[in-house]
């Protein structure tokens, strides 16, 4: 059965914008996309769940704040507190920090612009499910699109990250204030991480940019050795 | 009972659009030294004891209308 495509859910809520990218890319690169409706309280079986970029519930009150409470969410949250991998994209990072799945929150971008272009990022750590096809130290060049991408923790919460060393991904180039440089972030298990970059837009090299290919590859290689250890 | 919610982004916390007001309103000659923007909830809600009804509305605070990371609340309670 190790053959066979993954499946890998892609949640859609009302405002997500980028869930066919997202599964658009993840089938290119060997995985069976499933699209998730946001009202599913059940999600079918899969080997691990994407939330994609957007706008959810139209960014109303702070961005994701709305999102976590959807039954998919509940959902999501329930898979990877059994150890599911999740990956949340730009929005679906946003979510995430709501959901309390990761640390930190983001905020409107210091420049208070929308920042729109290729970014440089430097690979932090190369031994999660997110990100094995790199090398630590890599630099990698993905698009950012965001108006609140500005990842904040207080003090004492960056310092904890740093000690477990849950730091994925920096920004090599000024690009939205975050704390740190921070692009990405992975939760203490390992099995959830979120970026604000977009790798889904940029796992063709006619787009500028196959790098992305290389987080969400990863993440299909991830699935497939679960598979095969459970087998 | 009529409640409203102030939710301010915290003390020491870089507030990019408050800046943005109080440089704005700097350009218009008002000497204003500091401005921070936040954001106001008026709720409408089921209930005539005040000490049950602001319990629910911090329980309200703390699992959606603030952010614990960023932001304080405050609770007025309408007279009457």
């Amino acid at each position: 059965m190790n053959d066979s495509a993954p499946r890998i859910g892609v949640v859609t809520f009302p405002g997500s914008n980028d869930d066919r990218d997202a599964a658009w890319a993840l089938r290119a690169l060997g995985a069976e996309p499933v699209t998730v409706w946001h009202a599913d309280p059940a999600l079918p079986e899969f080997a691990a769940v994407v939330l994609p970029g957007g706008f959810s519930y139209g960014d109303y009150l702070r961005c994701g704040a709305i999102a976590r409470f959807s039954p998919a969410m509940e959902a999501v949250t329930a898979f990877a507190a059994e150890g599911g991998l999740v990956l949340g994209i730009c929005n679906g990072f946003q979510i995430l920090c709501e959901a309390d799945l990761l640390p930190g929150v983001l905020r409107p971008n210091v420049s208070l612009s929308f920042v729109c272009r290729d970014v440089r990022l430097t690979v932090e750590r190369s031994d999660t499910p997110f990100t094995a096809r790199c090398v630590t130290g890599q630099s990698l060049t993905i698009p950012v699109k965001h108006g609140e991408g500005c990842w904040f923790a207080p003090d004492d919460l960056y310092a904890d990250l740093l000690e477990r060393d849950q730091v994925v991904l920096r920004y090599a180039e000024p690009c939205n204030g975050s704390v740190g440089d921070v692009a990405g972030v992975v939760n203490e298990e390992g099995n959830v991480m979120g970026l604000m970059p977009h790798p889904e837009h940029a796992v063709d090299p006619l787009l500028g940019s196959a790098d992305g290919a290389l987080v969400l590859a990863s993440l299909v290689d991830a699935t497939r050795d679960r598979v095969a250890v459970t087998v | 009972m009529r409640a409203t919610v102030l939710v301010r982004p915290k003390h020491g916390i870089l507030d990019p659009q408050g800046e943005a007001v109080e440089s704005s309103l700097r350009q218009l000659g008002f000497a204003v030294a500091e401005a921070r923007v936040g954001r106001l909830v008026d709720v409408e809600i089921d209930g005539d004891d005040p000490a049950t009804v602001r319990r629910q509305l911090e329980r309200m605070c703390e699992q959606l209308l603030a952010n614990p990371l960023i932001e304080s609340y405050e609770i007025e309670l309408a007279a009457g």
